[in-house]
């Protein structure tokens, strides 16, 4: 299990030392997906406790949102200012945007049919 | 034990990072057995019930968010490597997902722009301040990318926290009851919508449902952080006119 989560970190240093190195715009954690996605297909898949501890971290991917949530009570004050427009603003869009995406994928998917998706 | 050594001992543990860590991981669990309790329901919601637990404690407690970061940054951290560990669920499905590619990529494009574009129209339209508006935009992706593109356009990167979270709570809520009533009810569709429009709360909603739903989610927010930090930045510019 320490093996497998030094692994993670490892791959996440490597993530933020490219990012810096070649002034990327996306954060090192995701690069760092890529590149573990990477070894994981050289590899051939991954080692049992690789694949225990990644489960066991992903079961619980909505602890981890909890501290910067927290964060919502240093903004009340602009919340409560522009809460119409906010409100409005957010659960439309992402209403739109949750339908364009899931939408689009299914029509282009079932139009193809070579996914007997369920 | 007397009043006096009980506001002793909480003066005194209410400094120390352990309180407000171990109360994070108490407020979580007691939230994921509600949701249990609930059978799973989405408006019971894990980050959305510990948020709100953990706010009501620290202002009735006086803290300030700070020292309650402090302690909580522990339990933060670990969201870096578990990002990390996204390439596990990611490569397991690697044979779909690449079957998939042409839709994904064409759903990754429409997706990305009408949520990113319709969240600053709208909010423009509605009369928002400025930098609300800049902030609005990045509020689908990942917080440490939604942030860094807030910051470099001009908007507030600390709202854009606040706003990706909120998006991610509300769409982790209502996202699957949203794409069945329209008729979307693949686990790939429902997957990469959720993780495209409500990030990592939307993954973390989508590993929920199935494993399956998970990989999906956690590509589309890969690469929705990625399309995003490239677009945006020119494409906000290009609008801003059109709204004034």
């Amino acid at each position: 299990m320490i093996a497998a989560f030094a692994l993670l970190l490892a791959f996440q240093l490597a993530g933020e030392a490219l990012r810096v190195a070649l002034h990327l715009p996306v954060p090192g954690p995701v690069i760092g997906m890529g590149l573990l996605l990477v070894y994981l297909i050289a590899r051939r898949g991954p080692s049992e406790s690789l694949r225990m501890t990644s489960g066991n971290l992903l079961q619980n991917l909505s602890l981890m949102f909890i501290p910067a949530g927290t964060g919502v009570m240093l903004h009340s004050a602009r919340l409560f200012d522009e809460a119409g427009p906010i409100l409005v603003a957010l659960v439309a869009s992402t209403v739109l945007g949750l339908a364009a995406t899931g939408l689009t994928l299914h029509f282009l998917t079932r139009k193809g049919k070579q996914e007997g998706s369920r | 034990m007397n009043p006096e050594s009980m506001t002793e001992i909480w003066v005194y543990l209410s400094a120390q990072p352990l309180l407000w860590l171990t109360l994070t991981l108490a407020v979580y669990l007691l939230a994921l057995a509600l949701h249990r309790k609930a059978k799973g329901h989405p408006v019971v919601n894990p980050v959305l019930v510990s948020v709100s637990i953990l706010v009501v404690l620290l202002l009735v407690t006086g803290t300030p968010y700070q020292r309650y970061f402090d302690g909580a940054q522990f339990v933060h951290f670990l969201l870096g490597p578990t990002t990390v560990a996204l390439a596990v669920p990611l490569h397991a499905q690697l044979k779909r997902l690449l079957a998939m590619g042409g839709p994904l990529l064409i759903a990754l494009v429409v997706g990305s722009l009408t949520a990113g574009l319709s969240a600053y129209a709208i909010g423009a339209l509605l009369g928002a301040s400025t930098p609300t508006v800049i902030s609005l935009a990045p509020k689908s992706v990942t917080t440490p990318i939604a942030m860094g593109v807030a910051e470099r356009l001009g908007g507030l990167a600390s709202l854009t926290a606040v706003f990706v979270i909120l998006t991610g709570i509300f769409g982790a809520i209502f996202a699957d009851g949203i794409l069945r009533r329209l008729g979307v009810k693949d686990d790939a569709s429902i997957g990469f919508a959720l993780g495209l429009a409500s990030h990592g709360i939307g993954t973390a909603r989508a590993f929920q449902l199935s494993e399956q739903t998970g990989a999906f989610a956690a590509l589309a927010m890969g690469l929705n952080g990625l399309f995003t930090a490239i677009t945006l930045p020119w494409l906000l510019p290009l609008l801003t006119p059109l709204l004034k």
